[in-house]
């Protein structure tokens, strides 16, 4: 898969990698380097497009040996029931272990308390601390990308947190080389983004070149959704549509999987991957920006949730 | 350029550029990288929209570009910023990773940072004010770390009236200082990051600059060269024993290939422990091929049962490194707690980490003016200096002017994991100008 791509390079230089292939490298070598290092990794698998990338990664990475890391989902008992049956069937069909943190869980136990706004994704942040604390858990994926939000650009790829989970962006390492200190201390865990450096278009285009299936919620399909915050969001039991909102029937897509109260679809007709590509590279909206309120909080909003633990 | 309407050129595969950028606040270096990502129309209407709102809540009448690239809180308060941040574009001809940089005399642990992974740097000078001190140490930090293209980008050329005489000064001086450190390639180009001169598009101001645009410049300078002129190092990461059914005997070495390429049938050697063997079969993510060669990650299948594991080193036969205990280096120290002699430190260089102690730091270097200070006894946070260092087991290092990858390393504390210095095995540029080196010395300069 070598591309010859400028003119500069025109003298077919058997040498060049793609841009994929580039970061599909870079990927695979920060699995292998997470394997040999710690004791016990684990791989946050929500089912969404960024985990499933994640998880396609990691099995080419240890290939034909089956992947040396467990799956961990923090459910906020408002996911879309399509994702949760995806989530499911990919586990069983690799022979895979997940472990599940439930917000629901922890609010009927009275540990967490619903929100005003039945907005549920900053709750993870809790049961998601937990679980690594009671799995001791040293190494936790995640599919953050630094393109994604402000506060990310300053993310690394080996993110260090106190056990408490915190993140500090006076302590965090210099990414020297292709070097990564995961040193830490016992408590403390290294929290991993494989895809740093992937941006929303280059995952995508790699999802169309390996022909990685995805749940059918990011392709375009006729769903009640109604209108919230300048987003449609699906009507549920979460707590939607309020009484002056309007459920409508229309044609969407979603370009994120979270937790529904805060996950919006946009008006689409890309029923292919081909189709969902060309409508990204034409939009002027990122990625979150488009669909999740919960980084339109305020400008600073993301910063926080990562000081207090959240990815 | 690509804009809205013609998304389908984006959809190309295309390469990859690692590149970084140096220069202080003043320069307009965080202009300069709003201007990049705005003009290339990397910038998206709702990125736009808050900086357009934080512009105006701050009482600017334009929006400020510099604001797309501030991204914490405590940098917008200060209006500084304090890390390296990672940034993403892409035009129809290539993806960008830019590592930004902050420009202040303390901050040369972080241009270090977004050096160590670039292969172009860009070192940004206001036209009004020339090569200063600052300018030196970023072209220093640059030749330092072996970055193979360096762009000088004479800034604010609208406040100089567009008078090439200022540029060919500054370009002059610029280039013949980076020549003397050996940096290998230097591009000078005439901007006004605020107006847009030559940043994207060219410049309707200076006819008489003929050359391209930076971002012309950054899409088509070479982003891979001639490997099989490159030492060939894999260093092992895992060992793949799937020990199933069908997989019975199946031992591979996983990896990504530092420098260089490996092919099927090539006699091998390990190190440290000196085995050899021959190159059985290569898998590359799932497909098998003959042939293999850097960046790409692998799994290598040798004809021997050979004892290998994570932290060996795979190379050729007939062109494989010394393994040494005694290392003498280059290191920035970018920690706040000082390196001192006698300290215990871990050395982790490629997948091998290893006890360490630190026998001697010689000399400090001023990059100002390069002037070499010995003894030190210590190096404190952006300090850069020479060390020996003794490990406890053998390396298998190679100069760092070799290569970058496997002649690199960082020193750890073993206390609790900070990462305490970058180093850069064998003589750095600074022993070749203290001994106002002659010009045969420039064949070290291999990448």
């Amino acid at each position: 898969m070598t591309t010859v791509a400028t003119v500069s390079e025109g003298t077919a230089n058997p040498y060049a990698l793609s841009h994929l292939d580039s970061l599909e490298s870079e990927a695979v070598h920060i699995f292998r380097e997470v394997a040999g290092e710690f004791e016990r990794p684990v791989i946050l698998f929500s089912g969404g497009k960024d985990s499933i990338l994640m998880l396609h990664l990691a099995l080419k990475a240890f290939a034909p040996a089956p992947v040396p890391f467990t799956l961990l989902h923090v459910d906020t008992g408002h996911n879309f029931p399509e994702v949760l049956e995806y989530r499911d069937r990919t586990v069983a069909e690799h022979g895979l272990r997940l472990h599940v943190a439930s917000v629901q869980e922890y609010i009927d136990a009275g540990k967490l308390r619903e929100r005003p706004d039945g907005t549920r994704n900053p709750l993870q942040t809790v049961p998601l601390t937990e679980a690594i604390q009671q799995h001791r858990f040293d190494a936790v994926f995640g599919g953050g990308r630094r393109d994604e939000e402000k506060a990310r650009a300053k993310e690394r790829v080996f993110s260090l947190r106190d056990e408490f989970s915190q993140w500090d962006p006076r302590r965090q390492r210099p990414e020297l080389w292709q070097l990564y200190n995961g040193r830490h201390a016992p408590g403390e865990h290294v929290r991993v983004f494989p895809i740093s450096n992937w941006t929303e278009l280059d995952v995508w285009q790699y999802i169309e070149r390996e022909g990685i299936e995805l749940p059918q919620i990011y392709f375009a399909h006729e769903r009640e959704v109604f209108s919230r915050s300048g987003m449609w969001l699906t009507a549920g039991d979460w707590g939607g549509p309020k009484e002056h909102e309007r459920t409508e029937t229309r044609q969407v897509r979603y370009r994120t999987v979270g937790d529904m109260s805060c996950t919006g679809a946009v008006d689409s007709d890309a029923t292919t991957l081909d189709a969902v590509i060309t409508e990204i590279a034409a939009s002027r909206l990122t990625e979150r920006g488009a669909t999740r309120a919960d980084d339109k909080m305020s400008e600073a909003a993301m910063e926080d949730r990562k000081r207090e633990g959240y990815f | 350029m690509t804009t809205p309407t013609q998304p389908a050129e984006q959809l190309s595969t295309t390469t990859l550029l690692r590149f970084a950028t140096a220069g202080s606040v003043d320069d307009g270096k965080s202009t300069l990288v709003g201007r990049l990502l705005h003009d290339s129309k990397s910038v998206l209407t709702d990125q736009l929209e808050a900086v357009e709102d934080a512009s105006r809540k701050r009482g600017q009448e334009a929006p400020d570009l510099a604001l797309l690239t501030d991204g914490l809180r405590a940098e917008r308060e200060q209006g500084i910023t304090i890390d390296v941040a990672y940034r993403y574009f892409a035009t129809p001809r290539r993806r960008f990773i830019l590592a930004d940089t902050p420009g202040h005399v303390q901050y040369t642990r972080n241009m270090v940072t977004g050096a160590s992974t670039a292969e172009l740097a860009v070192v940004l000078v206001d036209a009004r004010n020339g090569v200063v001190e600052q300018t030196r140490r970023h072209a220093a930090v640059a030749a330092l770390l072996r970055v193979p293209h360096v762009v000088l980008a004479v800034n604010k050329m609208d406040l100089v009236d567009y008078a090439e005489p200022v540029f060919a000064a500054i370009a002059k001086e610029f280039t013949a200082y980076a020549a003397s450190l050996g940096v290998p390639e230097i591009t000078a180009i005439p901007i006004s990051a605020l107006a847009g001169d030559n940043v994207v598009e060219p410049s309707s101001h200076m006819d008489w600059y003929g050359g391209p645009t930076v971002l012309e410049h950054l899409e088509t300078v070479p982003v891979s060269h001639d490997l099989t002129a490159c030492h060939a190092r894999f260093p092992v990461q895992y060992v793949i024993r799937p020990q199933t059914p069908e997989h019975r005997d199946y031992r591979g070495y996983a990896g990504q290939i530092a420098a260089g390429a490996f092919r099927i049938g090539e006699p091998v050697t390990v190190l440290p422990s000196g085995r050899t063997s021959t190159i059985a079969g290569i898998d590359l993510l799932g497909n098998s091929v003959d042939t293999a060669w850097a960046p790409q990650s692998v799994t290598i299948r040798l004809t021997d049962d050979v004892d290998v594991s994570r932290g060996d080193l795979i190379a050729p036969s007939d062109d494989a490194p010394a393994v040494t205990q005694d290392v003498e280096a280059t290191v920035c120290h970018v920690a706040d707690r000082p390196l001192t002699v006698g300290q215990r430190v871990l050395i982790k260089h490629t997948t091998r980490t290893v006890k360490a102690i630190v026998k001697d730091i010689p000399s400090r270097l001023t990059l100002d003016d390069l002037s070499q200070h010995p003894a030190p006894g210590q190096l404190v946070a952006n300090d850069i200096g020479r060390v020996v260092v003794r490990t406890a087991e053998p390396l298998a290092l190679d100069a760092y002017a070799d290569s970058r990858r496997t002649g690199s390393f960082l020193l750890i504390d073993p206390a609790d994991g900070t990462t305490l210095s970058a180093g850069m095995a064998g003589a750095s540029f600074a022993a070749v100008v203290r001994a106002a080196a002659p010009a045969d010395d420039e064949a070290e300069w291999d990448f």
